[in-house]
């Protein structure tokens, strides 16, 4: 037994000393703060970027006036006929832009857009939206209803949904902050396990081929080894989870007192609020807030811990096998291929399915199989799970656990050593089926 | 020391060991010979504990092998290696504590080898920065640290210089000499004699041979000598009535001959037979190397086991 903490303690502190480990601690979190807003700085250049320029040719002779230029578009009454527009617009760069519209616009409801290359998403329906307010407006004065009031009609609904617990009592909550929560998991226990698992097979690999596991097997029995490295590297990721979570919430407590003395708080929230009540927004951002408390933060972490650790335990087993088998990294992708596919199917999955019916059968199903449950059930649970389920399918997937373990030690054993030839699923069979 | 019986290991489509019983005597060192492929390495890991044989058993010091006495071997396997990126006091440190050894315990060793070896200053480094020949030496030293009573090493002078292969086999016999029981797998024969005691000699799974090697050496003299003579023409004379069988004319030197005694015969009958024709100057007993032992029995099996 005290050998299994000799190798836990080896893996893990060989890890956490390395000055990779401390970069990757300190340089993940900003790393994905950069990226979002790197996307998000993208997105929001590349719509500013669409600006067009609009040729209209209006048969109807109406229209062409009332439809307004935008920072994105210019629109341009041609005095052309279309021939002779589509021929100057040739020599013309690719934000140029022909709107045909015709004398029967009203009635067929329909006009032609010609681009020099393809049109522009944003650029179409800014031309659809005028046009079908144009129509509407039409359509109205046809109808002899006074326009005026009906944009003066107010038919926005807001919903606030409550969700009523097993206590009887109803509780506000939101899909949307269920949903957000749900893929935000989504993807950390997939990177996650993916992370380590596959560091638990570099670190396989990297003992069968130094060549020093012969020494280390004729001292320990390969499974300790085996399940030593698990152990090492699996708390090698909940430190750094911790360490992410202790450093973000110090960094959030940072910028509160910095902003804090910066500006009178109190004077700036009573002047959001203002702007908030003027904008008629304040009741949706109090509800917010609401919801926000609302969700469940202690039990989502709890789960998330207990899930990522067994989806962890369970992907690494496997790993740890895949690794006995190869000889080197490039090696082991046809191995790893087949193995992860259920986690990135679980993963896809999460995105679609999983988050539009959390409780159909499909989610229910994946949230207890084991291979699939880290994930799966994690999506779930923000948007409420049943204690029961969630005790069960992490029954369930500590079984898998062990069950993989078994199997995953029954290659490893033989696995480790073995050179120089690249074994098939067959051969991995056959040693599991050797005897010890 | 090590009594192993009837060992059989097989694998999905081959036999590794088949029936092979060998006795280790306590504080010798033992030859385990054979060529590639003959299940040295098998055999070895099984003593190991790494792998179970599929029947037969072992007996270490008249126990049944078992975990405890994993404390006891010391193995330096011939696939070996260390972790590249770890320094090697702690690496060797870990290795220690593997075996049973406490912390203090294991740093006082390997400071005494390291000053032994003078390697001191490597503590601080890592593997990577060693040559191949240095890497064996900080392997060797970490074989050695627990002091087992029995060391296993699989070809310890693969990657030595000749100054360390001296010296690594001197702490070899030093070892020996202190108590330890040595178990050398090679098929490098020309260390063979020098070293060992006793030997076995595996052949396609199968012992072929085994025994002290003084015995193995006696039992194949075949009464071959050579005979350093002067006579009037130049030439031995030749074998009346079967003898002796002359095996080499053309030696080195025109002066003698290599001859071999009819097995119903001895030498003395022989120089009765020629003494009035030549004068003997010497006369030389041709005792087989371990290496041409080695070769014959090789051939031998290999001829009696042609097909796989």
């Amino acid at each position: 037994m005290s050998k299994i903490l000799l190798i836990i303690q080896r893996e893990y502190l060989s890890r956490v000393k390395k000055k990779s480990f401390l970069l990757m601690t300190f340089l993940v979190p900003l790393f994905f703060i950069g990226l979002y807003a790197g996307v998000f700085f993208l997105t929001k250049k590349s719509f500013e970027d669409t600006k067009g320029l609009v040729y209209v040719i209006d048969q109807t002779g109406e229209i062409a006036s009332h439809l307004e230029s935008s920072d994105n578009i210019r629109f341009t009454e041609s005095t052309l006929d279309l021939d002779a527009q589509i021929k100057e617009m040739q020599d013309m760069d690719h934000s140029t832009n022909i709107l045909m519209i015709p004398t029967d616009f009203y009635q067929s409801q329909h006009v032609e857009l010609l681009s020099s290359g393809k049109p522009n998403i944003t650029l179409k329906s800014e031309v659809e939206n005028q046009l079908e307010d144009l129509l509407l407006e039409y359509q109205y004065t046809e109808l002899g209803i006074d326009s005026e009031t009906i944009r003066n009609i107010d038919s926005n609904v807001r919903t606030s949904t409550k969700e009523i617990t097993e206590t009887g009592e109803a509780k506000d909550s939101d899909t949307r902050i269920a949903m957000g929560i749900a893929m935000g998991l989504s993807i950390l226990i997939y990177l996650s396990v993916f992370l380590y698992g596959a560091q638990v097979m570099r670190g396989v690999i990297e003992e069968k081929s130094n060549r020093i596991i012969e020494v280390i097997v004729s001292s320990v029995r390969p499974f300790q080894l085996m399940l030593g490295k698990i152990v090492g590297i699996g708390l090698v990721g909940v430190t750094q989870f911790l360490l992410w979570v202790i450093l973000s919430v110090s960094l959030a407590a940072l910028a509160g007192s910095f902003f804090a003395g910066e500006i009178d708080v109190q004077q700036q929230l009573s002047q959001q609020q203002e702007i908030l009540e003027e904008s008629g927004s304040a009741g949706m951002i109090t509800e917010l807030s609401g919801m926000l408390a609302n969700v469940n933060f202690t039990e989502i972490f709890v789960c998330f811990f207990l899930f990522f650790i067994g989806g962890y335990l369970l992907y690494s087993a496997l790993f740890a096998a895949v690794g006995s088998a190869v000889d080197s990294e490039t090696e082991a992708n046809q191995f790893t291929m087949p193995i992860t596919m259920p986690l990135l199917l679980a993963y896809i999955l999460s995105f679609g399915v999983l988050i539009n019916d959390p409780h159909g059968t499909i989610a229910t199903w994946l949230s207890f199989i084991p291979l699939t449950s880290p994930i799966a059930m994690l999506v779930r649970i923000p948007f409420g799970v049943p204690v029961w389920q969630i005790a069960l399918s992490f029954a369930i997937l500590v079984a898998g656990f062990v069950f993989a373990t078994w199997v995953a030690a029954r290659i490893y054993r033989v696995g480790i050593l073995m050179y120089g030839k690249k074994p098939t699923l067959r051969e991995l069979i056959k040693w599991f089926n050797y005897k010890n | 020391m090590l009594e192993i019986r009837h060992i059989v290991k097989q694998y999905a489509n081959h036999t590794a060991l088949d029936d092979v019983s060998i006795t280790v005597p306590k504080g010798k060192i033992f030859g385990l010979l054979g060529p590639n492929g003959a299940g040295k390495t098998s055999l070895i890991r099984i003593i190991n504990q790494i792998t179970a044989p599929d029947s037969g058993e072992i007996y270490f010091d008249g126990e049944a092998l078992n975990a405890s006495h994993i404390a006891r071997i010391g193995y330096l396997p011939e696939e070996r290696g260390l972790y590249k990126k770890m320094k090697i006091g702690d690496q060797m440190i870990y290795l220690a504590q593997l075996k049973g050894l406490s912390k203090e315990e294991a740093k006082n060793r390997i400071s005494f080898w390291f000053e032994k070896l003078n390697i001191e200053s490597w503590w601080d480094k890592k593997i990577e920065d060693l040559s191949k020949g240095m890497q064996q030496k900080v392997q060797f030293v970490a074989t050695v640290l627990h002091e087992p009573d029995l060391i296993i090493l699989d070809e310890p002078f693969s990657g030595f210089d000749p100054v360390n292969t001296q010296v690594i086999q001197n702490e070899i016999l030093e070892l020996n000499e202190r108590g330890a029981t040595i178990i050398y797998s090679t098929h490098r024969m020309e260390s063979v004699e020098a070293l060992c005691d006793h030997i076995a000699l595996i052949n396609r799974s199968k012992l072929v041979l085994q025994g002290a090697v003084k015995s193995i050496k006696d039992e194949y003299r075949n009464q071959t000598y050579r005979i350093y003579f002067h006579s009037e023409n130049g030439q031995f004379p030749s074998s009346e009535a079967g003898l002796w069988q002359q095996l080499e004319s053309k030696g080195d030197s025109s002066d003698s001959v290599v001859i071999q005694v009819d097995p119903a015969h001895t030498l003395n009958q022989v120089l009765t037979a020629v003494i009035d024709q030549v004068e003997i100057h010497q006369i030389l007993e041709i005792v087989p190397s371990m290496h041409d032992i080695f070769i014959d029995q090789v051939t031998v099996t290999n001829q009696a086991l042609p097909s796989s």
